[in-house]
């Protein structure tokens, strides 16, 4: 099946005249962008550029002291991040917060902790509607488990696995909540080759399959160019380009903050 | 060759999901039941029971609260043996101000107490963490002692704050010989167990492990860090209540604040460190091993007719020496030990 010509939707998540600082430090100012439904959206700039900061502000770890997030139909100053876990915006993070101590399976069963509703008094005599969900979860669960081939260490904790393991199995942990929206800090840092390769196959069956919208940090310009609908580039907490990969290609701005100008 | 997975295969989940998945387990965990339930108090002597299997289990049950808290959650309190306190005083209030009430309700309802504390006492838990968390919740140690002493009433005007615990009555049935208070504690204890065991497999013991272990993840993924960590300090509290019920009414049957004081909170810490942090099983484990090896030794000691000061000065170095060891052998405790052991168990003895 040739894969058709994917159709981004309408804007669904939109970030206007953002700004946040940290005391005196700018680490965004004035940056506005938007995100389409279903597409892949890339954030990219040098390092310190503010790149992470934008995700935190979209997911409502950090709190923008200027501007207005419009996402599921409401305008907002900013997030907190329950109502974003509940609107369905999921993430992984750049380096790997998985919950070091528990096993994978325990793990991804924690991405699918707001759709479980029993009140811990049915969890403590585990009958009813406790158990119902634990299966009902567990069977979803194996999905995501079987769509990113990590079934043979399902039991294992994750403090024990390699790198590559760890990074995907966060991105289970956030497939698991079945997000409208994904945002992937670094996915394929620190990853060879093939394991980039695998990533990015992983990436866009995600959002081929389950129709995901993602927005993506990452320093691999090959794969960024390679598989982004769309790319913001920052630079200094400063927004310098924003459109195709192609435009951004040929936007000098961009090139002078990645390569420097000629003094 | 025995201890082995093998052939048995899971066609459900639920299989899959089960507290003991491999057979030899459960049938080693029958035969403990049936030893606990039957052989037991056929051949326990009156001073085992007292002595050494009731605060066996007692401490046992409040290192499991404990464990909850500390373990499961990261919260770590030294607060434990005032929420046993409070569970003690509060059931003995109310089996004394309330006629006629079931013993078994008092109880829980002295748990609730100490649930309750234990809420107000976690609050600095959602703004401070680590040590600094220890050291507050200090206060609650000597705040609830404090309580107890200066305000009469807790203690029905006693002078010197002691109270006498009720008779340990139950459906009409009066638990007097030593027997009978064991197998009612192991009952209590079980269930508790059980529930605790249920607890930290499902949704709610994830979303402890997951603020214990990286609390930002745990928030970007929907729990809410202050409903998380206070409903860990609530059941903790609610457990130690109960153990601190229990210790009062089957253990030493007469009470002064006192008892409940740092030091007990201590020996509950060292139980769940030298057990297992995060494990149900350590808190048991950790509880025979602070309970029952000094008893060991000083039976040891007695053997070589040692004289007794010298006898009782080698104890307490032998015990610490042992501390020490266990703790560098293995930081995660007896329950890890013991896990290793069942690992490495399946291959043996062919371990190719």
């Amino acid at each position: 099946m040739a894969i058709a010509a994917r159709k981004s939707g309408d804007v669904i998540l939109e970030l206007s005249n953002i700004s946040l600082s940290f005391g005196g430090v700018k680490a965004l100012t004035d940056i506005s962008f938007d995100v389409r439904e279903h597409e892949i959206r890339a954030i990219i700039g040098p390092n310190g550029a503010g790149k992470s900061s934008m995700l935190n502000v979209i997911n409502g770890v950090y709190r923008p002291q200027q501007g207005a997030i419009r996402f599921h139909g409401e305008v907002r100053t900013d997030m907190n991040t329950h109502d974003a876990a509940r609107y369905g915006i999921a993430r992984t993070f750049q380096n790997i917060a998985l919950f070091k101590g528990m096993s994978v399976l325990d793990n991804i069963m924690t991405g699918r902790n707001l759709m479980m509703k029993a009140t811990f008094i049915e969890q403590a005599i585990y009958f009813g509607r406790a158990r119902r969900e634990e299966m009902e979860h567990r069977r979803r669960v194996e999905q995501i488990i079987d769509f990113l081939e990590i079934q043979h260490i399902r039991k294992t904790p994750v403090g024990r696995l390699p790198y590559g393991l760890q990074k995907r199995v966060e991105l289970a942990r956030a497939l698991a909540a079945e997000p409208k929206m994904l945002l992937l800090d670094e996915p394929m840092a620190g990853m060879n080759v093939e394991e980039k390769q695998d990533m990015c196959r992983f990436v866009l069956d995600t959002n081929d399959q389950f129709g995901t919208t993602i927005v993506l940090i990452e320093h691999d310009m090959g794969v960024v160019m390679d598989i982004s609908d769309r790319v913001v580039v920052l630079d200094y907490g400063k927004k310098i380009g924003d459109g195709t990969p192609e435009e951004i290609r040929a936007n000098p701005a961009v090139i002078s903050a990645y390569l420097g100008t000629v003094h | 060759m025995f201890y082995r997975e093998a052939g048995q295969f899971k066609t459900s989940y639920d299989a899959d999901s089960q507290i003991f998945p491999i057979r030899q387990d459960r049938i080693g965990v029958a035969l403990m039941l049936a030893v606990a339930f039957v052989v037991v108090p056929l051949v326990a002597t009156p001073y085992v029971f007292s002595a050494i299997l009731i605060p066996f289990l007692i401490f046992a049950l409040a290192a499991l609260g404990l464990n909850i808290l500390t373990g499961y959650a990261g919260q770590i309190s030294l607060g434990t043996a005032a929420f046993m306190a409070v569970g003690a005083f509060a059931s003995y209030n109310f089996v004394l101000r309330i006629p006629g009430i079931p013993l078994l309700v008092a109880f829980v309802l002295g748990g609730l107490c100490a649930a309750a504390v234990g809420i107000l006492f976690g609050l600095p838990s959602l703004r401070i963490r680590g040590f600094y968390l220890a050291a507050s919740t200090l206060a609650t140690q000597f705040f609830v002692v404090w309580c107890l002493t200066k305000i009469p009433w807790l203690t029905n005007n006693s002078s010197s704050g002691v109270i006498t615990a009720q008779k340990l009555e139950m459906f009409g049935y009066a638990f007097e010989s030593p027997a009978s208070k064991y197998l009612l504690v192991l009952c209590i204890v079980l269930v508790l167990a059980l529930a605790a065991k249920n607890m930290v497999r499902c949704s709610i013991g994830r979303s402890w492990m997951a603020i214990r272990d990286m609390d930002v993840a745990a928030e970007v993924i929907g729990f809410r860090p202050m409903r998380t960590k206070l409903t860990a300090f609530a059941i903790s509290s609610f457990y130690c209540g109960v153990a601190g019920a229990l210790y009062a009414y089957a253990y030493l049957g007469t009470v002064e604040p006192e008892a409940y004081n740092l030091d007990l909170s201590f020996r509950i810490l060292f139980m769940v460190m030298i057990g297992g942090m995060g494990s149900i099983l350590g808190s048991f484990l950790g509880a025979a091993f602070i309970i029952l090896l000094p008893i060991f030794l000083s039976q040891f000691a007695h053997g070589f007719g040692l004289p007794n000061s010298i006898a009782s000065n080698l104890e307490a170095m032998v015990f610490g020496a042992l501390i020490i060891f266990f703790l560098i052998v293995e930081p995660h405790g007896l329950a890890r030990l013991w896990q290793i052991g069942k690992e490495k168990l399946r291959l043996w003895p062919f371990p190719h």
